[in-house]
């Protein structure tokens, strides 16, 4: 009986382990659990005017590569500014002057926050705050700008 | 004409007084099946058994239709993408279709045809010769000595399998995307986890997933329990079985996906 008995559990063993492995392998190769340690790193603080259509846990990138995540993003009540805090890997450091900009990859892709450091000496810390920002660019905005110049260039642009 | 109309009502009233019945007797049983689980949980080795007959047998189907699903959903998302100039984008298209959607819903209606439709010919034959009624007489519970390991074999059965179809199907594309169309390997997986979330995407399929356990697990136990103990009986059971478990698992599946990815 024993012989039979433990040949069953053996292979509904198998089978168990063979499910889990896949839940791994998804895990771990398909979604990326292993860059979910954003406990890690340090935050930085940015207001912008407007952060367009930035979301949470969208990339940090320093000249194209990922630096850090965007951990989470609110209004500031005084200045209505958006107040973004960014989780930075604890491997890079940024200095003082580093400018954060909101910038979209491709034509139709997703929005993320780009830093240009500075030739400052000093690095920013722990909570800091990006000093220098600039905020995601308006499409609709872009265009009013565009037409509002159009026609204060033309003398009489009002006149049909 | 007005003994006609009559009778109409008459139907639908009856019709209707049969459905509400079943499902209340569907609910009564439910209860009395996660009633017995301390019992069946106790005497895990029931479960074990059970996983060997509806699980590790079911490996095989869930395996090769996973890798041609993935096969097939690469050829034809390919031949979308590419007018796009999104090729790349390949491996994000046919993880995400798979964890959210079509890993949990195929396996689960595989589930219900080649293991559900054997669970329910099984109680359903062991009521059609008196065995559920010999247990009775023994003071054996059948629903904690048949039913309850049948039902949770399913449960632990099916998140498993749904595992292996998605990684099998990833496989499958992989193999047409990469290997055969040539889209680049690491913009093809570096993509794909970018996409991917852990918990949205991968951990929301497996709680699919594990509710098709239940759900198809329960109603195959349900209708072999409750077959008419004659040949056509079973017959009708298996039937049905396989019917309800894949309309149930379907709409079950609108209801999850709506709730949870409405945003």
């Amino acid at each position: 009986m024993s012989v039979n008995r433990s040949k069953i559990d053996i292979v509904v063993g198998l089978f168990v382990a063979a499910g889990i492995i896949a839940v791994v392998v998804l895990a771990l190769k398909v979604g990326n659990l292993a860059s979910f340690d954003t406990e890690g790193g340090y935050r930085l603080e940015a207001n912008f005017d407007n952060i367009g259509g930035l979301k949470p846990r969208a990339p940090v990138k320093s000249a194209g590569v990922v630096v850090g995540r965007v951990e989470t993003i609110g209004l500031d009540p005084e200045t209505y500014e958006a107040r973004v805090a960014l989780r930075i890997f604890p491997a890079h450091r940024f200095t003082k002057d580093t400018i954060a900009s909101i910038l979209t990859s491709g034509l139709l892709g997703e929005q993320y926050v780009s830093l240009e450091a500075g030739g400052d000496s000093a690095y920013l810390g722990s909570g800091d705050r990006i000093a220098k920002t600039q905020s995601a660019m308006i499409l609709e905005k872009l265009i009013g700008q565009f037409l509002f110049n159009k026609a204060s260039e033309t003398p009489g642009g009002a006149s049909k | 004409m007005q003994r006609l109309a009559l009778d109409a009502f008459a139907d639908l009233g009856a019709f209707a007084i049969d459905g509400i019945g079943r499902l209340g007797r569907a609910a009564l049983f439910f209860l009395r099946v996660l009633g017995a689980s301390a019992a069946v949980l106790r005497r895990f080795r029931l479960v074990t058994v059970e996983m060997l007959s509806s699980g590790v047998r079911s490996v095989l189907i869930i395996v090769v239709s996973g890798i041609f699903v993935g096969m097939v959903l690469a050829v034809q998302g390919y031949e979308v993408l590419q007018r796009f100039g999104a090729s790349e984008s390949l491996g994000v298209l046919v993880a995400l279709s798979l964890m959210r959607e079509l890993g949990p819903v195929v396996t689960a209606l595989l589930f219900a045809g080649r293991a559900g439709s054997a669970i329910a010919a099984e109680i359903g034959l062991m009521r059609a010769t008196d065995q559920i009624s010999a247990m009775e007489m023994m003071a054996v519970d059948p629903v904690a000595r048949v039913v309850g390991p049948r039902f949770y074999g399913a449960v632990f059965s099916m998140p498993l399998l749904s595992a292996m179809f998605s990684v099998m199907g990833i496989v499958g594309a992989w193999l047409i995307g990469v290997r055969l169309i040539g889209i680049d390997d690491g913009a093809f997986w570096s993509q794909m986890q970018a996409a991917v979330d852990v918990r949205h995407d991968i951990l929301n399929g497996l709680f699919k997933s594990l509710v098709f356990g239940v759900a198809a697990g329960f109603i195959a136990v349900f209708e072999g329990f409750h077959a008419v103990p004659t040949a056509r009986g079973v017959s009708s059971a298996t039937t049905r079985t396989v019917v309800v478990s894949s309309l149930t698992v379907l709409f079950l599946d609108f209801i999850m996906t709506a709730w949870m990815f409405r945003g």
